[in-house]
């Protein structure tokens, strides 16, 4: 087992093993493989998994299993985690109408950071994000790592609606609002490709550690994929 | 085209079963949880004393999965559509058929027309109403259960409503049984409740995790199937917040100000408060028939011992006997 790696103790049918200290993009890959590691060889013994940034939940069966059975177990199957192309992720593009009519915080950080809104929505788009974690919400992604340029701190009030479909920015975290929520993050624009459907299959279009592009679209092409203005951000 | 229009007409379904006519303060459609979903951010759900939803449903001679509902301080009121048989077990509500007293733990026959209610608790806070086969509820993710925050489970991911029909099927020759009152759990109003040290424990200090086992506390004003936070002794770690991880049921976070909350079933999946540990699921249970001014005590256990306690129970249950009432 790689020497990084610790499992330890979190309730009485779940362990949580780190991988890391610190979030980065190896990490992620390694999270990603272990998942797919253990749902493959532990089904059994396994209830539910929850990958987060630098760390993994793991729900088993106390009933089966029990912790140090399940410890050796998984020590023996991460042994030498490889990183490999499965580890890399889907690559998933997501479109996104950047104007400020979809995004009404642009102006704002372009103010506090000194650049012109044109060249913080070349930014947000330079980068491929990792999927480092789902949750808060049902489908709510958690990307990274924004560059350091144009990373903004949470809204100092958050607002009580932030719609659905809006990308927004946080520190150095990015993300699209699967539903109508309350939220304190920077909204930069809208995607008006669905994060989340309960009656679709797949259910999200990205899982963690998948890798995620945003790309520009005018709003003849986001009216054109089903996008919808006039949401109120109050 | 009009013979196309006939042929394809469908006679609509009229689903019978148990018509809402008051749905008192929280009444939630709920069954086992909802197991393999973290991954899309959906959490558990499902009752929150598992103990009394099983025996709902074995007094009703169901599976032990089935979809009841879980009545949260009271007030429901339901007219039944169906000859079929009920049970409701928990807290203890005052339950009436047609307005006469019944008793909790047992089952009883109920006909089309019967009006079924429940008052207002007076010891305990969830109880479980039982139907014989249970609720017909389309799973969402595998389950019925309702999570109100996400908008997932039940009839259409919300509480109970006046009008809600509750689908079931009749099932009037279910047997009539009891469980003995030297058996049924029994509620107050304060617990101990036994954790196991895990998670960001360390960053606790051997002096406050000795002022954390030592203190009384008391359930605040804010509880609920999310969590529960408690008022009492403050406690502080080393860390301010971590990366966030995956929080399993009746894991005992410390935000910045010191007061514990404990999470339960409809908790959010990734969190990054420290946590001093986690509660077993027996008592999240009790805790969870806890109102507000509830007292609450904390006792370490191992997870060896805790396993043993939660294998000890199962058994007992396993080995409990009703008894018929036919």
């Amino acid at each position: 087992m790689s020497p990084d790696l610790k499992i330890e103790i979190a309730g009485e049918n779940s362990l949580i093993i780190y991988f890391a200290e610190q979030v980065n993009t190896e990490v992620a890959a390694k999270i990603h493989q272990a998942q797919l590691l253990i749902r493959q060889k532990m089904s059994k013994d396994i209830i539910d998994l929850i990958p987060s940034y630098a760390s993994m939940l793991v729900v088993f069966n106390l009933v089966e299993i029990d912790h140090q059975q399940l410890t050796n177990k998984l020590q023996m199957l991460l042994t030498n985690l490889q990183i490999d192309n499965d580890s890399q992720g889907a690559l998933i593009e997501l479109p996104v109408y950047y104007a400020s009519e979809s995004g009404p915080d642009l102006p704002l950080i372009a103010k506090h950071i000194n650049l012109p809104i044109e060249q913080i929505i070349a930014i947000h788009q330079q980068q491929e994000y990792r999927v480092y974690a789902i949750g808060f919400a049902p489908g709510f992604a958690y990307l990274g790592e924004v560059d350091n340029r144009i990373a903004m701190p949470r809204l100092s009030t958050p607002r009580m609606k932030v719609p659905k479909g809006a990308v927004a920015i946080a520190d150095r975290q990015t993300a699209v609002y699967p539903n109508n929520s309350p939220g304190g993050w920077n909204i930069i624009g809208l995607c008006p490709v669905e994060m989340f459907n309960a009656n679709k299959t797949p259910t999200m279009p990205v899982q963690v550690g998948d890798r995620v592009k945003f790309k520009a679209i005018s709003k003849d092409e986001f009216f054109a994929l089903g996008g919808v203005l006039g949401a109120t951000y109050d | 085209m009009t013979n196309r229009v006939n042929s394809t007409r469908v006679k609509p379904e009229i689903s019978l079963g148990f018509i809402v006519k008051r749905p008192g303060l929280v009444s939630l459609i709920q069954d086992e949880g909802r197991f393999g979903a973290f991954n899309l951010g959906l959490t558990n759900g499902g009752p929150i004393d598992k103990l009394a939803y099983h025996w709902a449903n074995r007094l009703c001679s169901n599976e032990l999965n089935v979809s009841v509902i879980e009545v949260s301080v009271g007030g429901l009121a339901l007219i039944a559509q169906v000859d079929t048989v009920i049970a409701v077990t928990g807290a203890r509500m005052p339950l009436t058929i047609n307005g006469q007293v019944k008793e909790l733990w047992r089952s009883y026959k109920v006909k089309a027309g019967d009006l079924i209610e429940l008052g207002f608790t007076n010891v305990g806070v969830r109880s479980y109403f039982a139907v014989a086969g249970g609720f017909n509820i389309t799973p969402v993710f595998g389950s019925s259960s309702t999570v109100c925050r996400e908008g997932i489970g039940g009839l259409k991911g919300t509480k109970l409503v006046v009008n809600d029909i509750l689908p079931c099927t009749s099932q009037a020759k279910a047997k009539l049984v009891k469980l003995l009152e030297k058996d049924q759990p029994k509620y107050c109003n304060e617990v101990i409740l036994r954790i196991i040290p895990s998670y960001q424990q360390h960053h606790f200090s051997s002096h406050q995790q000795k002022l954390f086992f030592s203190s009384e506390y008391n359930v605040g004003k804010s509880y609920d199937r999310m969590g529960y936070r408690l008022e009492g002794q403050k406690i502080t770690s080393d860390i301010d917040g971590i990366l966030s991880e995956g929080i399993c049921l009746g894991a005992v976070q410390i935000p910045n100000d010191g007061q514990p909350i404990i999470l339960m079933n409809d908790r959010q999946t990734i969190g990054g408060y420290p946590k001093i540990g986690s509660v077993i699921s027996l008592d999240t249970a009790k805790l969870g028939q806890l109102a507000q001014f509830g007292k609450v005590r904390f006792e370490a256990i191992s997870m060896e011992k805790a396993r043993d306690l939660i294998l000890r129970d199962l058994s007992v249950f396993n080995q409990t006997e009703v008894i018929s009432c036919d």
